[in-house]
């Protein structure tokens, strides 16, 4: 039968419950754990990404722009002609592609993190601003906002950036402009929630000021939504720098990005597969570890999405 | 005694992640024709899930009735619903057993008009045609006490109040003339006036239409005007069963003692404060092996901690399940 | 219910003026439209007489009202490449976008509405847990990518389907699953766990009660109310695929507007650009209308205005 709303009486948390033995809390610990366990490798991924594009020149074997014309277009390892100097192969300059890879993690992280951190301040800033006043100006803030966020975004953001041209600052900045929309959503609906809430009411008549209750009240309860929010986002941005860079609007072409290498590969998708192939895995790797991290932290940071997944 | 509903020995346990809930711990009684059962119980102690294991109608999985018998006397005979394939079960269902919910807005679908809902279950058990089972409808309507039948047809569940939308559910349970309905909490969500409007009705309809009737519900105070026996359910066990003015007289269980405790009464002449049971009702993934209410019992002593009461009688139909003798106030003489 | 629409039609128009603004701002981000527009080489002159003849030297707030002027009367300026109206450049190429969006949802649709239902019905299966999977490779898998390795697998290799172009019927399967897999992938995750929570709702246990077939209850009373949040997001999607299969349509040379758009930021063609942005986001506006009245026709608590 297809519906599970009776009510049991039974406490799933009670871990410190008397009647229950030690076997009992150890074995409901693991399952906690081997039900998070999309958490655990969502934060492999993402540490392993987050260190490739920090100890870069440590890491990698070859000089990511070395051209070395002799051993053009060699395949990887486990294809026949591959060898293990080149353990994902060479580009059609003869450039190590897993060099590349590990330096183009270091565009992807940057504009993922920076980008998030502009859009999120931007929009903490609006968003706390219109759910704070509320009435008119709140309206109308939402009004742009949702404007914003009913448009195309991916034709906006090619069109700004053929406006701007190719740089890394420009990517972030369009990033980080573009994507505050959304983190002023988010946090406007919280402010609005909490403002409305018994907890900040009381302190309102305790007499507390604003600036105290946004730092006391308001801002502990909004970090688990942004940083849930944020992961997300940082993801996605990652996924659309690399689009930027397949259609050549991204970083300067000289600077390895997985998005360049991709732009790059397809020129040689009959003869040499592998250039594009490998920096698109490493896109893929890299999202799918952020969108499993999101989705644990969501539930990890939410107890109340938490208690209703179980 | 003319039963028309047996059930013998009813064992239902749900598996979940967190450990095998036992929900229902070997449960039997009898419904007369006619009659008004009442089954009371905290939330947890098992009341629907007895009812709703008859039927086919809790979740499985992670449900499961492991064991026990219903008797179901038809006009074609005896049947055991426990051993009904699905499929029959859907004949009895809305057949000769009908349902009203606790929450009259979420047990209807909020985006089919209430007479539509009404009439898929003429045309589902009777066999008759759309416009035929369309005028029933509009007659089931009116008997339940809904004005203008013919316009409501058209309404949706959110454009009438809660205690339309309630009559609404009582005309779907009724619609063929079920030999049972089976009430969970049907009054619980409503105001105490509209309340009171629902109770009439459900005695006004069982007496012309001669059915019996299972109502379940938490609240005492609802059983005494409407019920010939209750049942009182503790942790998956039946505590107490008696008529209902035995119960109100003589309560034999600790826990019948404190629930009519909790109960406020309107004609005592000091304000009492209002009592409340002591203490969580029991962990169901941990079964006792002793008598289950022993944790929060006034009256709890040495053998109540070591075993199970079993159900023993105390008059023709007064049954009890505790080892304590209120009336002397000592351990119960064997 | 008249109100109702009236007052979407009137926030229409508002974010229609929101959008002029937005792309009139864009060209005139950098403080220098004709240097923007005109190519490297050109000397000072030549930018000069440029600016002069595009009108870019009067003040701003005529060049907009000049500006709005032209797109209600439909002038959406001339391309600078083509030297002809910009709009008629969009219109012939959408029927092909349009063809590219259908297909893609079509295939989201038939692929990820059913089995998000299945998985949402049987949690756990193995069924469930591809609909699960299909959402998190829908969420990781970049189109672009995507299309590079259907192109070298399903083209090159095995040769079943074209690798570029639009002619036979062949030839839209492969850009069509690689733009719409990602909103299969979202549509498996909605439709699953708008199934979960609906199938535990009560009037679905009333439906039980009633001893109706499952059958019956799926169809009627379960996917009729799973259907509800799915039009907003079938309908957000349908306005991304139209302005945003940008990659896919150059990646496989699709003759529609997105490969429009990437030829028009190559050859700096901006008014050509503004005009593609323009209709775009007024095609997304007119679908947001739509599901408002797809919504009336399926959800009754719209219609009366209780939502």
């Amino acid at each position: 039968m297809a519906f599970d709303n009776l009510n049991f009486s039974h406490e799933p948390d009670s871990l410190l419950d008397k009647e229950r033995t030690w076997g009992d809390r150890v074995r409901y610990l693991a399952r906690l754990l081997w039900r998070d366990r999309s958490g655990v490798i969502g934060v492999v991924i993402f540490l392993s990404v987050v260190a490739a594009a920090l100890f870069a020149p440590w890491i990698a074997p070859y000089d990511p722009l070395a051209q070395d014309l002799r051993n053009s277009k060699q395949p990887p390892v486990w294809q026949e002609g591959g060898a293990w100097d080149h353990p994902l192969g060479t580009d059609n300059l003869g450039r190590d592609i897993l060099s590349r890879i590990i330096y183009g993690a270091r565009v992807s992280i940057t504009v993922g993190f920076f980008g998030v951190i502009i859009a999120a301040s931007l929009g903490m800033i609006i968003g706390s601003i219109a759910g704070y006043l509320g009435g008119r100006v709140d309206s109308v803030v939402m009004g742009f906002i949702n404007l914003l966020l009913s448009l195309p975004y991916l034709l906006f953001v090619v069109f700004i950036a053929a406006v701007l041209g190719r740089s890394l600052l420009n990517v972030i900045l369009i990033f980080g402009v573009t994507d505050s929309p959304i983190f002023a959503r988010v946090t406007r609906g919280e402010v609005l929630r909490i403002r409305r809430s018994g907890y900040v009411e009381s302190a309102i008549c305790a007499g507390a000021r604003w600036p105290y209750i946004i730092v006391d009240h308001i801002l502990p309860n909004l970090i688990g939504p942004l940083i849930t929010l944020a992961t997300f986002e940082m993801s996605a941005m990652i996924f659309y720098e690399a689009g930027l860079g397949f259609l050549g609007l991204s970083v300067p072409p000289s600077i390895p990005s997985w998005g360049n290498m991709l732009a790059a590969g397809r020129k040689y998708l009959t003869s040499a597969t592998w250039i594009a192939t490998m920096p698109g895995l490493a896109i893929m790797y890299t999202s799918l570890g952020m969108n499993l991290l999101g989705d644990w932290l969501r539930d990890v940071l939410d107890p109340r999405l938490r208690r209703s997944r179980r | 005694m003319d039963r028309i509903l047996e059930v013998r020995n009813l064992v239902t346990r749900f598996y979940t992640l967190d450990g095998v809930v036992h929900a229902v711990n070997g449960v039997s009684f009898d419904l007369r024709r006619g009659e008004t059962l009442a089954i009371v119980g905290e939330s947890g102690s098992g009341k629907s899930v007895t009812v709703l294991s008859l039927v086919g109608l809790i979740p499985k999985p992670p449900g499961k009735v492991e064991q026990g018998a219903a008797y179901f006397r038809t006009e074609q005979g005896r049947i055991d619903l426990l051993q009904l394939s699905e499929e029959e079960l859907r004949e009895v269902r809305g057949g000769q057993i009908g349902f009203v919910f606790q929450d009259p807005l979420s047990s209807l679908n909020p985006i089919l008009t209430i007479g539509e809902q009404i009439k898929e279950t003429l045309t589902r058990h009777l066999n008759i045609t759309g416009e035929e089972a369309k005028a029933r409808t509009i007659d089931l309507l009116a008997e339940v006490g809904i004005p203008d039948p013919e316009l409501r047809y058209k309404a949706y569940p959110f454009q009438l109040s809660g205690g339309m939308r309630q009559r609404v559910v009582i005309a779907i349970a009724i619609a063929c003339r079920p030999q049972i309905v089976i009430a969970d909490e049907p009054t619980t969500a409503l105001d105490v006036t509209v309340q009171a409007q629902i109770i009439d009705l459900f005695n006004h309809l069982q007496q012309t239409l001669n059915m019996a009737m299972i109502w379940i519900t938490h609240d005492l105070g609802v059983v005494a005007g409407l019920a010939d026996r209750v049942m009182v359910m503790y942790g998956g066990r039946i505590a107490e069963v008696a008529p209902v003015d035995d119960l109100y007289e003589r309560p034999a269980h600790p826990y019948t003692v404190g629930l009519l405790g909790a109960l406020p009464r309107l004609d005592s002449k000091e304000s009492k404060r209002l009592v409340s049971i002591e203490g969580t009702p029991p962990d169901l993934l941990i079964p006792p092996r002793h008598c289950p209410f022993a944790r929060r019992c006034r009256f709890a002593f040495e053998r109540c901690w070591r075993e199970m009461p079993e159900l023993t009688p105390l008059g023709p139909e007064h049954r009890v399940a505790c080892f304590y003798d209120m009336e002397r106030g000592g351990p119960r003489n064997e | 219910m008249q109100r109702y629409f009236l007052s979407r039609i009137l926030q229409s128009i508002l974010l229609l003026f929101g959008v002029l603004f937005l792309v009139f701002f864009m060209v005139r981000i950098t403080g220098d439209p004709a240097a923007l527009m005109m190519p490297r080489t050109a000397s000072p002159e030549q930018i000069e007489a440029f600016r002069e003849a595009m009108g870019f030297n009067r003040p701003l707030i005529v060049q907009f009202v000049d500006f709005v002027r032209g797109v209600m009367v439909g002038d959406f300026g001339n391309s600078l490449h083509f030297k002809t109206p910009a709009l008629p450049l969009v219109l012939e190429r959408l029927p092909a976008t349009l063809q590219l969006a259908t297909a893609a949802m079509l295939m989201a649709m038939l692929v990820g509405i059913p089995l998000g239902l299945i998985g949402g019905l049987n949690p756990g299966s193995i069924m469930d847990s591809l609909a699960r999977g299909l959402a998190l490779l829908g969420q990781s898998v970049p189109n672009f990518w995507l299309a590079l390795i259907l192109i070298s697998f399903f083209a090159v290799k095995l040769g079943w389907f074209p690798s570029f172009g639009r002619d036979e019927w062949k030839s839209v399967v492969l850009p069509a699953f690689a733009l719409g897999l990602s909103t299969m992938g979202q549509l498996a995750r909605l439709t699953r766990s708008s199934t979960l929570e609906i199938r535990s709702e009560d009037f679905v246990r009333t439906a039980y009660s009633k001893g109706l077939h499952p059958r019956t209850i799926y169809a009627k009373h379960i996917f009729r109310n799973v259907a509800i949040p799915l039009v907003s997001v079938i309908a957000v999607q349908f306005g991304y695929m139209l302005g945003g299969s940008i990659y896919i349509e150059f990646i496989f040379s699709w003759p529609g507007i997105g490969q429009l758009l990437q030829q028009a930021i190559g050859w700096r063609d901006f008014p050509l650009v503004q005009a593609i942005a323009v209709f775009t986001s007024l095609a997304v506006l007119a679908l947001n209308l739509l599901t408002d009245v797809a919504y009336v026709l399926i959800d009754p608590r719209i219609r009366y205005g209780i939502r």
